[in-house]
């Protein structure tokens, strides 16, 4: 440990400044954080509805939400989004990675570039890839335009389809941050390694997938992490490009949750949806920091 | 084996170009979408080049277009945003920098549980303190203000920069502090004096993620702020979701570039720092 002071050397008043200079934080993560936590979970178990009623109900709010037809298309939606979303904007931030770190030249023009999209509000890029692809006049009169008449392209305005507008949008302003996160990865990675296996004759795409890109499973796993947790609590996203619709096809858990607490009057359901979504957050995040703070502890 | 080679990079340069030309479509057609009448966009289609330059629907957006039954154009959300940033980066950067310095140099039984009770606050999902607050808001008199949100933002933005100069400081070595320590100087002076200089990298990485952050944020704004406290982001999805009249795209778009300009520009002028903080949040620990 790096506690290099016995406690004989510290002042009194040093021994509890930084206490007291910590307790600010310590208390408002405990009252906003936990404290509401706990409070939201309590809400969860009441009859509220339009406003808070600390009726207790039990489980009735939890069976009100998972009989909720729309509450299930949240959930499938957050999978198909969550799905494509990672796996995509895995695929194709790790192949530009790797194709910028071929000694290109102009590579800091190409990063900045890549990367701009994340510097935006998802509100922003929503608006912007609501007017793209609107059916009138955005990328369908395009390709009408040149000379594909029969095109057509209504995934925003087509409830089967509209969540896959949110996953290229999505895809669009993260895939940059990938590329990021990889290329800082690769840059780490010692070059003698790989001049050692082109000696032994095995070829770049080779090296690549059999040694490179093994040696970053930590940056793999983070990148996933990232982008999971950006999957869950996707709303403004969603909000912007297609407000939850057509009906509400493209809902997601997040604009599930305020919808039903704060535009429906059903904050009770709203307070249950949220409890799980943490739980959810939770599930992948808790395994994750334990093995994290346990690696950095040891190694 | 030269000539594959050559192939080899072209088709290298290939795709990059393209990527380049994918990532940036979408700001080409904002920008030129926002010059052109709404007759010009009628006729012509995405990527035509504007055949006249008109900056009417930049001046529309700013302050005639309409947001719901308000039609004052963007500029008073985005002074709203304006307002709400600068003091809730300021004040969750200095606690942040704080915590850090005393979770890393000054670290006493049960700081490290502290500091993991912390940081599980980057990761919960907001929507779970989202009704708790609305009601606390309310209480102290703080519901739908400007001040209101900054208090959130600072509140919930503690855990994120607490993390980022904890890591930081963690860097500088404790020979430093111990020696500063037997020279006679004490907490403060230490951190003023030896520390805080010694912190400009993390201090600009800091701001300007929690810029980033607080600028872009929508769920607190939407949620916590009505009428005329809104932020940018609000407004501006306000005014591209309002279906009273006539769909003008090239409002929707002046719009959005006015909503995205200062987060734009915090990243052409210093690009370097925003990377930084982004890969840097990634490794957590």
């Amino acid at each position: 440990m790096t506690q290099f002071n016995g406690p004989a050397q510290y002042g009194f008043a040093e021994r509890w400044l930084p206490r007291l200079v910590l307790a600010p934080s310590f208390l408002l993560t405990l009252v906003f954080i936990y404290g509401f936590i706990a409070w939201n979970g309590y809400l969860s178990f009441t009859a509220s509805r339009l406003l808070p009623n600390y009726e207790w109900v039990g489980l009735a709010q939890y069976e009100t939400l998972f009989a909720n037809e729309r509450a299930w298309v949240a959930v499938k939606n957050l999978f198909i989004f969550g799905s494509l979303f990672i796996g995509g904007g895995m695929a194709m931030g790790i192949l530009l990675a790797v194709f910028l770190d071929q000694k290109i030249r102009g590579e800091g023009v190409l990063r900045t570039i890549y990367l701009y999209p994340m510097a935006l509000s998802f509100i922003v890029t929503g608006t912007a890839w609501k007017w793209m692809l609107n059916p009138g006049l955005g990328l369908e009169k395009l390709v009408h335009d040149w000379g594909f008449t029969s095109f057509t392209f209504d995934w925003l305005v087509n409830p089967d389809m509209s969540i896959y507008t949110v996953v290229i949008a999505g895809i669009w302003q993260s895939s940059g941050f990938v590329m990021a996160l990889f290329l800082a990865g690769l840059r780490g990675i010692d070059d003698s390694i790989i001049k050692a296996a082109q000696i032994d004759g095995a070829t770049l795409p080779r090296i690549y997938w059999r040694i490179v890109l093994p040696a970053l499973r930590p940056v793999f796993f983070s990148t996933l992490m990232i982008l999971a947790h950006i999957a869950i609590k996707s709303f403004d996203l969603v909000m912007a490009l297609t407000g939850g619709g057509p009906g509400f096809s493209s809902d997601v858990p997040a604009t599930f949750m305020y919808a039903s607490a704060f535009t429906r009057g059903q904050m009770g359901v709203g307070a249950a949806s949220a409890m799980m979504m943490l739980a959810t957050v939770a599930a992948i995040v808790v395994p994750y920091l334990y093995s994290e703070l346990r690696g950095s502890r040891h190694g | 084996m030269d000539n594959q080679n050559k192939l080899w990079r072209i088709a290298l340069y290939g795709v990059l170009l393209y990527a380049a030309v994918y990532y940036l479509l979408p700001l080409y057609v904002m920008v030129t979408t926002s010059v052109k009448s709404m007759d010009e966009i009628r006729a012509g289609n995405l990527i035509a080049l504007p055949m006249s330059i008109t900056f009417d629907a930049w001046s529309k957006a700013w302050s005639s277009a309409c947001t719901g039954v308000d039609c004052g154009g963007l500029s008073g959300y985005f002074w709203n945003s304006v307002k709400m940033v600068i003091p809730a980066v300021l004040i969750s950067t200095s606690l942040g920098a704080i915590n850090g310095y005393v979770l890393s140099k000054w670290r006493f039984r049960g700081s490290e549980l502290t500091f993991a009770l912390i940081l599980f606050g980057v990761f919960i999902p907001f929507q779970v303190v989202l009704l708790p607050m609305a009601q606390t808001l309310g209480w102290f008199g703080l519901a739908r203000s400007v001040a209101g949100l900054i208090f959130v933002h600072v509140v919930f933005g503690i855990a994120s920069t607490t993390l980022f100069f904890r890591n930081y400081y963690v860097g500088i070595p404790d020979e430093l502090i111990k020696a500063a320590r037997l020279d006679g100087a004490g907490f403060w002076r230490i951190f003023f004096k030896v520390v805080l200089p010694m912190s400009t990298p993390i201090v600009m990485v800091v701001l300007i993620w929690q810029f980033t952050q607080i600028w872009n944020d929508f769920l607190f704004g939407v949620v916590f702020s009505s009428g005329d406290s809104q932020p940018i982001t609000v407004g501006l999805n306000n005014l591209a979701n309002t279906s009273t009249s006539v769909k003008e795209y090239n409002v929707d778009m002046a719009a959005a570039i006015i909503a995205a300009l200062p987060t734009i520009v915090v990243y052409v002028l210093a690009g370097k720092y925003f990377v930084r903080g982004l890969t840097a949040g990634a490794v957590k620990g």
